[in-house]
């Protein structure tokens, strides 16, 4: 573990940022000093205060409380559309790469959802239902299935020709059998890779679909919510907006960064050349 | 070639028919609807329906898709439900900003990105590379919209040398142009300069480890020499194809950048056509973008094809 | 300056003019166009002002349009197209006579035969107007500046109603007999201003420019009435989504005038010496509570009184509001405080959550879920409704928030399914100036069930004792009887006042001449 550590740094410190971050985000509960809901419109748009170290917001509302409660939104909202989308584009792209029937149907939707601007996809699918944390997931994770898709199938594409693939075809395993135990684990790694890109994106888009008005709803103390009311004060609460900005920003940095290590260190052909 | 090209084009059409059905279904489907906007506030429920009915909103959904498909083919985008403009009209006033835009923030990003992508590639392991790439890793992580207040705030607000929002067009004041677009470019340029620096360094790793690379250095040709004639060159294509494919990553940004800058191009038309169930302008709108990036990926294949024929389709 | 030119000698004179026409070469005709900047509160999206309530569409009627009369400061109705008209003894017959000199933006003079098929428009579409509709028996043309309003029953409100801010706008015949369904798309008034059409670009920008032909009444401009002098070249409006952006833009003099600025922003923009802050409209906007009359706990009457007693109106109006000067610590007045029609009976003044709880168990309140609509992209009403959403849980009452962007929630609003079939309990919203002001034109005070606003307040009473009102003559009387419709108001509940407060302009300190019109007008206004 040590060594680790210390052959991939960016391991170390984008998951001990990330460490920190998910820490104060899941004890938001017992280390926020008030709670995120109730109104206080006597104390509102105050400044960084000893009371308040990261002041107040349109409604009174402690901006720090806010921001922890905030982290474990974004950290749901990162897993479920990293293994969302990465769960269903494997699964689509092992059918699509090993079934070549299915592959220009397949292929066709995908490129049809993939040439959509991601963002106004996601914008156009939130007017659709009530918005939830749930719907903001799933209008996240559909516009980034494509391309795991592409990834997975070009994998595959490439494993499936191999002789050892070939043998067990030819040898009558069932397909299934031949799917998980020789094709996925080879497209394993990039898939992992893959997902922690995601992750970080689904941060920021939930951050932009806030911005934007459409995001989770407004009673949810979501960062993009948090911005996305402070955005209307900024010239005169720039802390009801840059506090949940930065931890933002270190989100995604910390996210990023480790999703560069761990390239790194499960592929090592790239990791020699560093 | 001709029947490479062909195929490839035809390709494209289904592409388009799901672009169509995905976004048609997607807003119709959905709870909203411009007669209650039209009407507005204070009407009855009996005014909204005389509007939904004078839009054609009460046909049936699969006459509503046949109409537009059949004008559609006839180049007809249909016309904005709440002022009557054609859609082709209102994306073209809407265009220029918005290309304008992704035009600066483009050749800034790229003006910055591949020397450093290049360098960092070249110097990888050094603390160059190391600082170069944190910083990358810095701004992509960086929510464009607070990149954006800040600079607004220090230099319109603070320090008054920039404007601070809107657009001129460059036809009517050359200077006003790049002064409104300066604090935009940048804004986005840090976030796509920073994607795309990353995106070179890690293709000219690749061709720097190509063996004939290998074989040059370790024929101790000059190293400046190794860098531009032989690995740029190589490196030339894919890094194109990179810049091609981070077109639609700058669309997002855009959508962004417009709305704190008050921009008016395409995304902040999109955004507000949306929210108000203007369906012709957004099927109009999405159409148009997923074509565009549609033939920007025909354009790179066809490039590839013509630059490397050994790549058939 | 006029004096000395005229005083002048001939070789004088034309020293003067070789100086003007040097001065006119050396200035660019543009710069010396005064041009208005103004950022407006919302996109300009329908240009037919009988086809949509939307306020933005009514300020462009008042920009491009004339009107036959209009309110003045104290409320009362004055001619402004109309040069003389009088009433048969019998109050039935109207006759009017239009002023010489009025043309449209097209050239062609106003005739009567426009301003009857734009009253016969305005009677068949637009709330005010289908009030008179009922009253009326014929509508004629005399001769070209002449035409004769007949009722069937004696209306003592018709001038009113006819001054009033929703009032009638005269376009030309052949746009205004289009039929009633079908939206306008062509802009041609007689106002002081004309649309300046090619340079219209939807969602950013609206250009208008001085409408050369206007001839303006003599007298002073008071209110809306009086004389529209437009002293501007052009207005141009634009629509910047992003308040922070435009208080930057006006700060740093990119734009001169800024027609709704937040409410927080106010103390910000009153401490900068460039800047002039005003209040334009004394009545202010109230807001409101909407219950739906037809889904319980609110279909009974006791429920909706309980809502009163959830009112802590400073609350509201701070997170509505913010700067405390900036709304009334409590109006209890459902025509507004300030107005004519002001009176206090039957406020409830302080929030009562256990007394709310009691009375909402009694109108049959169980537990059960209610549905209130939160708009998320319209920061007031979003800022209310959290409010209101605080004092129903204090009152023990299980909320389930439906939020979404305006168009979603105005669509929902509309539905009258019972709530677990996409019903609704409660929404907010605002109303403001002199139309909220009287019992016919306050939208959402109208009580005839199904024919009512979204919420479907249903009171017969309620309408007759309105009914009474205006067709009572003395206008003392009239008076009085506001007590009694606002009394049986407290009981039947059409919907519940939280608070009133204003919405001042920002303008640059360059500008002058604002009008204080509740709706914001350009004539008048000058740019040093």
């Amino acid at each position: 573990m040590k060594t680790i550590l210390r052959r991939y740094p960016r391991v170390a410190i984008g998951g001990a940022l990330l460490g920190i971050l998910v820490a104060l985000s899941l004890l938001a509960p017992w280390i926020a000093p008030y709670d995120p809901i109730a109104l206080n419109v006597a104390q509102r748009l105050r400044p960084p205060t000893a009371a308040h170290w990261f002041g107040t917001d349109a409604y009174g509302r402690d901006v720090l409380t806010r921001t922890l409660w905030g982290g474990q939104i974004s950290l749901l909202i990162a897993v479920s559309v990293a293994c969302l989308s990465t769960v269903t584009g494997t699964l689509i792209g092992l059918v699509a790469g090993y079934f070549r029937a299915m592959d220009t149907v397949v292929m066709r939707v995908m490129d049809g959802l993939m040439s959509i601007p991601g963002i106004l996809l996601a914008v156009a699918m939130l007017s659709l239902t009530k918005a939830s944390v749930q719907t903001v997931i799933i209008a996240i994770t559909i516009p980034e299935i494509p391309r795991v898709v592409r990834l997975v199938r070009a994998v595959v594409l490439s494993i499936r020709e191999q002789t050892f693939v070939q043998g067990a075809m030819a040898s009558g395993s069932r397909t299934w059998r031949i799917l998980l135990r020789h094709i996925l684990p080879n497209a394993l790694t990039p898939i992992i890779v893959q997902a922690t890109y995601i992750a970080a994106s689904a941060v920021l888009i939930e951050a932009y679909l806030g911005f934007l008005g459409v995001g989770t709803p407004p009673e949810v103390p979501s960062w993009g919510n948090i911005i996305a009311e402070g955005r209307n004060f900024i010239m005169l609460a720039i802390w009801s907006v840059l506090f949940p900005g930065l931890f933002l920003g270190t989100m995604v940095l910390s996210i990023n960064i480790l999703g560069d290590g761990v390239r790194d260190m499960l592929d090592p052909r790239i990791a020699k050349r560093l | 070639m001709a029947g490479f090209l062909l195929r490839r084009i035809a390709m494209t059409i289904p592409v388009m028919l799901v672009v169509a059905i995905v976004v048609f279904l997607l807003l119709h489907l959905s709870p909203g609807d411009p007669a209650a906007i039209i009407a507005g506030d204070n009407a009855t429920t009996a005014d909204v329906e005389m509007i939904r009915v004078s839009l054609g909103l009460d046909k049936p959904l699969l006459t509503q898709f046949a109409l537009w498909i059949g004008a559609l083919l006839q180049g007809d985008f249909g016309v904005s439900v709440f002022n009557k403009v054609s859609v082709w009209t209102l994306i073209v006033q809407r265009m220029e900003p918005t290309l304008a835009l992704a035009g600066v923030t483009m050749s800034f990003a790229v003006s910055i990105a591949i020397p450093v992508g290049v360098l960092a590639a070249w110097k990888a392991g050094t603390w160059i590379d190391h600082l170069a790439m944190g910083i990358a890793v810095l701004a992509f992580s960086a929510p464009v919209f607070l990149i954006g207040y800040g600079l607004v705030y220090e230099f319109a607000r603070v320090w008054r040398l920039l404007p601070v929002q809107g657009y001129t067009p460059f036809s009517q004041d050359f200077t006003g142009f790049w002064q409104h677009l300066v604090l935009p470019a940048i804004t986005l340029g840090l976030v796509f300069a920073a994607l795309l620096a990353r995106m070179t360094r890690s293709t000219m790793l690749d061709v720097l480890n190509e063996d004939y690379i290998r074989t040059a250095r370790a024929k101790g040709l000059a190293p400046r020499a190794v860098l531009i004639r032989h690995a740029l060159k190589n490196a030339a294509v894919p890094i194109v194809t990179t810049i091609g494919l981070g077109v639609a990553l700058l669309i997002g940004g855009v959508v962004v950048t417009e709305s704190v800058f008050a921009i008016p191009g395409i995304g902040r038309l999109t955004i507000e056509a949306v929210t108000q169930r203007d369906y012709p302008v957004i099927q109009g709108v999405i159409l148009i973008a997923s074509f565009v990036y549609v033939l920007i990926n025909l354009a790179i294949d066809v490039a590839y094809a013509f630059l490397d024929p050994r790549i058939r389709y | 300056m006029t004096h000395g030119l005229r005083a002048s000698t001939g070789f004088g004179r034309r020293v003067l003019f070789a100086c003007a026409v040097l001065a006119g070469l050396l200035q660019p005709a543009a710069a010396a166009e005064k041009t208005l900047r103004a950022v407006v509160h919302a996109d300009l999206k329908v240009i037919d002002p009988t086809w949509t309530t939307i306020y933005i569409t009514n300020r462009y009627g008042y920009l491009v349009y004339d009107t036959l009369f209009a309110y003045d400061s104290k409320f009362q109705a004055k001619p402004q197209m109309v040069d003389t008209w009088t009433v048969s003894p019998d109050n039935l017959t109207y006759t009017f006579t239009l002023r010489p000199g009025l043309v449209f933006h097209d050239g062609q003079k106003v005739t009567s035969a426009d301003c009857v098929a734009s009253l016969k428009r305005w009677m068949a579409k637009v709330s005010a107007g289908q009030v008179l509709a009922k009253f009326v028996g014929s509508l004629d043309i005399v001769d070209k500046d002449t035409f004769k309003l007949v009722l069937k029953e004696p209306f003592a409100l018709v001038i009113d109603t006819l001054g009033s801010p929703l009032t009638a706008f005269m376009m030309p015949e052949r746009i205004a007999s289009k039929p009633v369904n079908e939206q306008i798309t062509e802009s041609v008034g007689s106002g002081p201003f004309r649309m300046v059409k090619e340079e219209w670009r939807p969602g950013n920008k609206v250009v208008f420019a001085r409408h050369t032909g206007y001839v303006p009444r003599k007298e002073p401009a008071d209110y809306l009435s009086g004389g529209k002098i437009a002293k501007l070249d052009r207005v141009e409006w634009l629509y910047i989504p992003d308040a922070n952006t435009t208080l930057s833009a006006l700060m740093a003099g990119e734009i001169d005038y800024f027609e709704a600025p937040p409410l927080d922003f106010i103390r910000l923009l009153k401490d900068n010496p460039d800047l002039t802050v005003l209040n334009i409209d004394n009545l202010g906007v109230q807001g409101l509570i909407r219950p739906n009359s037809l889904n319980p706990p609110f279909n009974n009457f006791k429920a909706r009184q309980a809502l009163f007693y959830l009112i802590d109106q400073p609350e509201f109006m701070q997170a509505v509001a913010g700067d405390d000067s900036l709304y009334m610590q409590f109006c209890g007045a459902y025509f507004l405080c300030h107005s004519a029609n002001e009176t206090e009976i039957g406020a409830v003044r302080k929030p009562d959550y256990a007394k709310a709880a009691a009375m909402l168990k009694e109108g049959g309140y169980a537990g059960e879920k209610l549905v209130v609509l939160m708009p998320t992209d319209r920061p007031q009403y979003a800022a209310a409704t959290t409010v209101l959403i605080a004092a129903l849980r204090k009152a023990g009452v299980a909320v389930d928030i439906q939020s979404a962007d305006w168009s979603t929630i105005s669509v929902r609003r509309a539905r009258k399914d019972p709530v677990d079939k996409g019903g609704w309990n409660l929404f907010i919203t605002t109303q403001g100036g002199p139309d909220t002001a009287n019992p016919i034109t306050n939208g959402w005070f109208n009580s005839r069930c199904e024919a009512a606003n979204n919420g479907w307040a249903c009171d017969p009473e309620l309408e007759a004792l309105v009914g009474k009102w205006m067709r009572e003559a003395d206008a003392g009387k009239r008076h009085t009887m506001i007590d009694a419709i606002q009394a049986r108001a407290y009981e039947s509940v059409p919907y519940v006042p939280f608070g009133q407060f204003f919405q001042p302009i920002a303008f640059r300190k360059n500008v002058t001449g604002v009008l204080e019109t509740a709706v914001p007008v350009y004539w008048n206004i000058d740019k040093k």
